[in-house]
């Protein structure tokens, strides 16, 4: 057993993919600042110095402190600082990173599911159906993918009662990003059923007895998975920026559950009065966690369509 | 064709039309086609590109893409008609009695999957076994078109293998759930000669030993002289000429196979220019009346400039013309 795995691992080391990626300096260190971000993510009930949203563990009097200064009346250091409550900052960018990620993952799922099995019925059924499905996407693609974010938050807040209104905010957020993104999957997905679908081995599984379901799942899927990956990551990286963007402007992450966006809504409050670091670290989270990502999809998308290059 | 008494037909195709409606009218790339093929022989369908052999090809295994559509006349298998059984009943035939050859090795296998899963795959749907017989008929049916250590070799990909191996699969998955009969639609165009030798000789061989029929598509003569028992002349939609291979190809009585075999190069041996038809195939928005083939006919009268169309029987039997060359009996 853990010989085939040592051998699944070595097949991959040497693989294309790992080929490109021990070559590509770019993708190595997006996917290590990446992966450190996640991580750190993941691991935030371990590794933060305490829960910024837990009031027990706060002390008033640390607020404002300076990075990597002792608090003038405590004598405590915080690498980030505090805000004025005196939460530590590196603490709520590591929780608010928790938010972030699962927002934009969870969202993307969801576009993803929507998009895939949309594109697939539209280009291998084609007819009105497929009609229909791209109408509705060219549609939406005439409004900005915020705007359309906005509208469902605000429609689906409506239907929330006010005091669940909190819990749900996390998952209307993820459904409101999910519906803003769902077109690209959907489009590229149809394009490429539309070219697998003449290939002869589609026609060889009809002439076999199956089912359109079954052709669709087993034999096209697999085959459009390529460019959706690619549209995953590059729409991981988009996510994250649509949720901090809905969250800046108040309509996203609840502050019970702030999300980078949230934190630094917050923090621009105190940018004029000199506070700089209560906006300005959570704002280089954001980047950093939005770049690698993108950085990451683009490599993606050279190595599994060499032709681009 | 001759019907050997008391012996019926694996396929038999009566009066098949397909049609096309569109914009223009409606399309007719199929008119009026009969043809039988017994157990064991292989019948070639000849013609140009265009001339309706794919199309006939799709029609008998119900693969035609809407809105073409069979309007007319019975094909059936064994003596069953399957022209217009309900979709699942024909899902059913079609897959385990019929065997389809495409084109390009290249596409006719999906990439992701390694071959084995593909043949176990279809012996499972079509035959009444079990996960490791099925497993060992996978290996079997790739030993049978010749690949060197099926056993090894049936977890590679396609992309592992060679064009030819490729096509050697392409037929062990077409044969693998023993149809009765097997559409090879132009199965050694995407290769090179000496990989067409092989692979027509091993459709010969597995048509020898397992009584398949098979309807061979192809628009190469050389092919068709090499393979087929029968052959099938094709001309815009509509059958010119169809004899046992020797007679139509030695002895042709279509003005259009007269043609064609004169423009072979092969059958132009010594020659220094090659003879050719004049003209293209007439579009099938605007086909002449009377004989499709009158425009481009060097004995053409008056008669073929007229409707009706010449059938077979206005050529006794053999070819669709009024002033065939000595009709064979």
């Amino acid at each position: 057993m853990a010989n085939a795995l040592g051998e699944t691992f070595s097949r991959a080391w040497k693989s294309d993919f790992m080929w490109s990626f021990r070559r590509t300096p770019v993708a190595i260190i997006s996917f290590i600042v990446a992966l450190t971000l996640i991580l750190g993510a993941v691991l935030a009930p371990m590794i933060a110095p305490h829960n910024p949203f837990d009031p027990a563990t706060l002390n008033l009097m640390n607020g404002f402190s300076v990075p990597m200064e002792p608090n003038q009346f405590t004598g405590e250091t915080f690498w980030l600082g505090t805000d004025d409550q005196g939460r530590d900052v590196f603490s709520t960018i590591l929780f608010g990173m928790r938010v972030s990620l699962f927002v934009g993952f969870a969202a993307v799922a969801f576009a993803m599911t929507l998009g895939v099995t949309l594109g697939l019925i539209a280009g291998y059924v084609g007819g009105w159906i497929g009609a229909l499905i791209m109408r509705i996407a060219d549609v939406q693609l005439t409004f900005p993918g915020i705007l359309v974010a906005m509208l469902i938050f605000g429609i689906a807040k409506g239907f929330t009662p006010i005091d669940q209104r909190d819990e749900m905010a996390i998952w209307v957020l993820i459904i409101a990003i999910g519906l803003s993104e769902w077109v690209q999957f959907a489009r590229v997905v149809r394009g490429a059923t539309m070219v697998e679908k003449n290939k002869e081995y589609v026609q060889a599984a009809r002439l076999n007895g199956r089912s359109s379901a079954g052709i669709m799942l087993r034999h096209i899927l697999p085959n459009v998975l390529g460019p959706v990956l690619v549209i995953a990551t590059i729409s991981l990286a988009l996510a994250i920026i649509a949720e901090a963007t809905l969250s800046f402007l108040g309509v996203g992450a609840p502050p019970t559950q702030p999300s980078l966006g949230t934190l630094i809504r917050i923090g621009q409050g105190f940018l004029f009065s000199g506070e700089w670091w209560i906006i300005l670290f959570p704002s280089i989270t954001l980047l950093a966690l939005a770049l690698s990502v993108n950085l990451l999809g683009d490599w993606l998308r050279d190595v599994l369509n060499p032709r681009l290059r | 064709m001759n019907k050997q008494a008391g012996r019926e037909p694996v396929l038999s195709v009566a009066n098949l039309s397909v049609e096309i409606p569109t914009r223009q009218g409606t399309l007719t790339p199929v008119d009026k086609l009969s043809f039988d093929i017994e157990q064991g022989r292989i019948l070639g369908v000849v013609g140009e590109s265009g001339a309706g052999k794919s199309m006939t090809g799709n029609a008998v295994i119900g693969l035609l893409d809407p809105p073409a559509h069979i309007a007319g006349g019975e094909i059936r298998l064994k003596g069953r008609r399957i022209d217009n059984l309900a979709r699942e009943a024909l899902r059913k035939v079609r897959g385990k009695e019929i065997g389809m050859v495409f084109q390009d090795p290249l596409t006719s296998l999906n990439p992701l999957l390694p071959i084995g899963e593909q043949l176990t795959e279809t012996i499972l749907e079509h035959l009444p076994v079990g996960k490791t017989e099925a497993q060992n008929r996978a290996v079997a049916a790739l030993e049978e078109v010749g690949i060197p250590a099926a056993a090894q070799r049936i977890n590679s990909y396609p992309h592992e293998f060679s064009g030819g191996m490729r096509q050697r699969v392409v037929i062990a998955l077409a044969l693998c759930a023993e149809p009765s009969l097997v559409i090879a639609d132009e199965p050694t165009t995407a290769l090179d000669v000496s990989v067409q030798a092989q692979i027509i000789a091993l459709l010969k061989r597995l048509c020898r030993e397992r009584g398949t029929a098979i309807m061979l598509i192809t628009h190469d003569m050389g092919v068709i002289a090499e393979t087929a028992d029968e052959v099938a002349v094709m001309y815009a939609g509509r059958l010119a000429e169809i004899g046992p291979v020797r007679d139509v190809l030695t002895a042709p009585i279509h003005p259009y196979t007269q043609g064609l075999m004169a423009s072979t190069p092969l059958a132009a041996k010594g020659k220094k220019r090659l003879s050719q038809i004049p003209g293209a195939m007439p579009r099938l928005t605007d086909l002449p009346d009377g004989c499709a083939f009158n425009p481009r006919c060097p004995i053409a009268k008056d008669k073929c400039r007229r409707p009706p169309a010449p059938n077979l029987d206005s050529g006794g039997g053999n070819a669709a013309c009024w002033y065939a060359s000595g009709a064979r009996s």
